[in-house]
């Protein structure tokens, strides 16, 4: 029976401990996901924001079933993605969740042209051949605004790096994602290809219905493509909410610290007040550390672990 | 500015590629002075790692440099004997590596890869190097626990700071970034610039930074170059380059950039 869903991807209390040992010094525990409990609705974007660290990449791998969480549950449209057990349940979860990274060249294979890697999700996952496939090829092309007729023979070392993200978001169109999970996937990129790649991404959500778990370090542009953004310290989400509630009214001292550090290019950094930044820096990761369960809503839709004074 | 560091002269780097000759810089002239950090912008193929790599004399075939001087601290870089280079690379110019975050060796734990740098370069004991490693790691904000983990235990900002860290080391008096601070927050970025601006002051050594970041850039640089198709198409001090762009392609530059909007 399929259950009715408002959330395409609902995260409760996901928690994930890395337990290292290294061969010189003491074994010892990262906890890189504490507690995460987020969702998305279909068609929207979640940006994750956060300390470098905090925790943001390891919550893509969870999503995208690349390992099992040391509890909490990830579900997709309803079904906890840990109990999907039988080949065809994992691969139509493979199919429909689709990760694009931060090194646009990273997961393009150099010895195939670009219309191999997009042929051959469109066979395997559309059984698409002949016209069909040509056509299909055409058609995801033109979805990212990638010239056929110049791209298609080409292999991925000969186009720009705003080419190859395009191509990645060509594929995961290809497959048929329903989300699409991008790392950083603009920080590698010129700022002109950033902002065309940003629009496509955007307009993958409005007119195709796409919903993007969007991981960055750039608080600029997930303004200005997601729905709700959630800020990150180790591996807790500390706020979240509508982009502009949080930005305009931020309540956590990590988003605080965050935002007044986003370059000014108008600043000039001449190491004066270079220390009183690092010790407030240092203040408050030293608050946001612990491990805080008091929720406070500030605003409808606005949530923040409260940090008692 | 009558104390240069480095000078530039008409610096023009080929690739022999299969489809015949491509020129990716086109005869270039700029100079940094001691203690300054020079940015340098402009579209992704435009040229700027191919510059970065031809000053530390690290390009390769296909590259070739085919015209042009580059002098360092009065040195004649393009005449260096293979062993001088050998023992100048790092010690007098170091340089962190677009994607240097991927650039860690993957079986060495974060101490041998100092380990490597350190010992190669001074000769001191590995006690010595550890020692000093772990003042490294402390500048750059990394637990000294995580000194014996291996790259890919580390998130990607952490590498990227190991190897900023790597390129401190040996105090050189050039240090190229080729976009050091991609892969970290906007908070970490604002610690490890301010710390660099420090070093920088106690030390002296001088900085060209390369990034896409403009806004950044103008925090950081003294002076920006802006290239476009294998030429500087404007430099000018930060401010000026800001406040009143000559080009049309920087101010096509600035003019891109998604700005945060705080109401
Ligand atoms: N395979 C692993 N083994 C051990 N520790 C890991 C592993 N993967 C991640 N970690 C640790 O988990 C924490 C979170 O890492 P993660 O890569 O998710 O951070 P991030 O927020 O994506 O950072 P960045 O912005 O730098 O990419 C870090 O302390 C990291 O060292
Ligand atoms: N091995 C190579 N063979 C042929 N051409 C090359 C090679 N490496 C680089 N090029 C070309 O040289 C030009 C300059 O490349 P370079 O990497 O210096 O650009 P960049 O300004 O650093 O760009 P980005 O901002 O994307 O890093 C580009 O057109 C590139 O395609
Ligand atoms: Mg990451
Ligand atoms: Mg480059």
């Amino acid at each position: 029976m399929q259950q009715i869903v408002s959330e395409l991807l609902r995260i409760e209390g996901a928690t994930k401990i890395f337990h290292m040992k290294p061969m010189l010094g003491a074994a010892h525990e990262v906890v890189a996901l504490n507690n995460i409990s987020l969702s998305i609705r279909p068609g929207k974007a979640l940006a994750v924001v956060g300390e470098s660290g905090s925790g943001k990449s390891t919550l893509g791998r969870a999503v995208a079933r690349l390992f099992q969480l040391s509890s909490g549950s990830i579900s997709f449209k309803g079904r906890d993605i840990a109990g999907m057990r039988s080949r065809a349940d994992k691969l139509d979860y493979l199919r429909s969740v689709q990760m694009v990274f931060q090194d646009p060249f990273s997961a393009l294979n150099p010895a195939h042209t670009i219309r191999h890697h997009l042929e051959r999700p469109l066979m395997l996952h559309r059984k698409l051949r002949g016209t069909d496939l040509g056509k299909a090829v055409e058609e995801v092309c033109a979805d990212v605004e990638l010239d056929p007729k110049v791209t298609l023979e080409k292999y991925p070392h000969e186009l720009s790096g705003g080419q190859r993200q395009r191509v990645n978001l060509a594929r995961a169109l290809a497959v048929g994602a329903e989300l699409i999970i991008a790392d950083e996937p603009t920080s590698m990129l010129d700022v002109s290809i950033r902002r065309s790649v940003l629009d496509l991404m955007r307009r993958m959500k409005e007119t195709r219905s796409i919903t993007f778990l969007y991981i960055t370090h750039d608080i600029a542009t997930a303004q200005f493509i997601a729905d709700d953004i959630a800020i990150m310290y180790a591996g807790q989400v500390v706020e979240w909410g509508p982009p502009n509630l949080v930005i305009s009214n931020p309540q956590h001292p990590y988003t605080k610290l965050l935002l007044s550090a986003v370059p000014d290019p108008k600043v000039k950094l001449d190491g004066t007040g270079a220390r009183s930044f690092a010790s407030e820096a240092q203040a408050v990761r030293a608050l946001a550390r612990k491990v805080v369960n008091t929720i406070e809503e500030v605003q409808p839709g606005h949530f923040v672990r409260r940090i008692e004074a | 500015m009558t104390d240069k560091l480095l000078d530039v002269r008409g610096l023009k780097v080929d690739f022999l590629t299969a489809h015949g000759l491509f020129t990716a810089v086109k005869g270039v002239d700029f100079s940094i002075g001691r203690g300054e950090v020079l940015g340098l912008a402009g579209e992704s193929g435009s040229g700027k790692s191919t510059i970065a790599l031809a000053l530390m004399r690290l390009h390769r075939p296909p590259a070739i440099i085919s015209e042009g001087s580059i002098t360092l601290d009065g040195e004649d870089v393009l005449a260096m004997s293979p062993e001088r280079l050998r023992k100048w690379r790092w010690s007098s110019v170091s340089m962190v590596f677009q994607s240097a975050m991927n650039s860690l060796n993957p079986v060495l734990t974060i101490f041998e890869q100092f380990r490597d740098v350190i010992v190669r370069h001074t000769g001191v004991s590995t006690a010595e190097a550890r020692a000093r490693a772990s003042e490294l790691l402390a500048l750059i904000g990394i637990p000294q626990s995580r000194l014996d983990d291996y790259p890919h235990q580390l998130s990607g900002g952490m590498r990227q700071r190991v190897v900023l860290a790597i390129a401190l080391a040996l105090e050189p008096k050039l240090i190229i970034m080729d976009e050091p601070t991609t892969a970290l927050d906007v908070v970490v970025q604002r610690e490890i610039l301010q710390e660099i601006v420090e070093l920088k002051r106690k030390f002296g050594f001088s900085i060209l930074f390369i990034t896409h970041d403009l806004a950044l850039m103008g925090q950081f640089a003294d002076r920006i170059a802006i290239m476009l198709e294998g030429k500087l198409v404007e430099v000018a001090p930060s401010a000026e380059l800001i406040a009143n762009p000559q080009h049309d392609y920087t101010r096509r530059l600035w003019s891109s950039m998604p700005l945060l909007t705080r109401d």
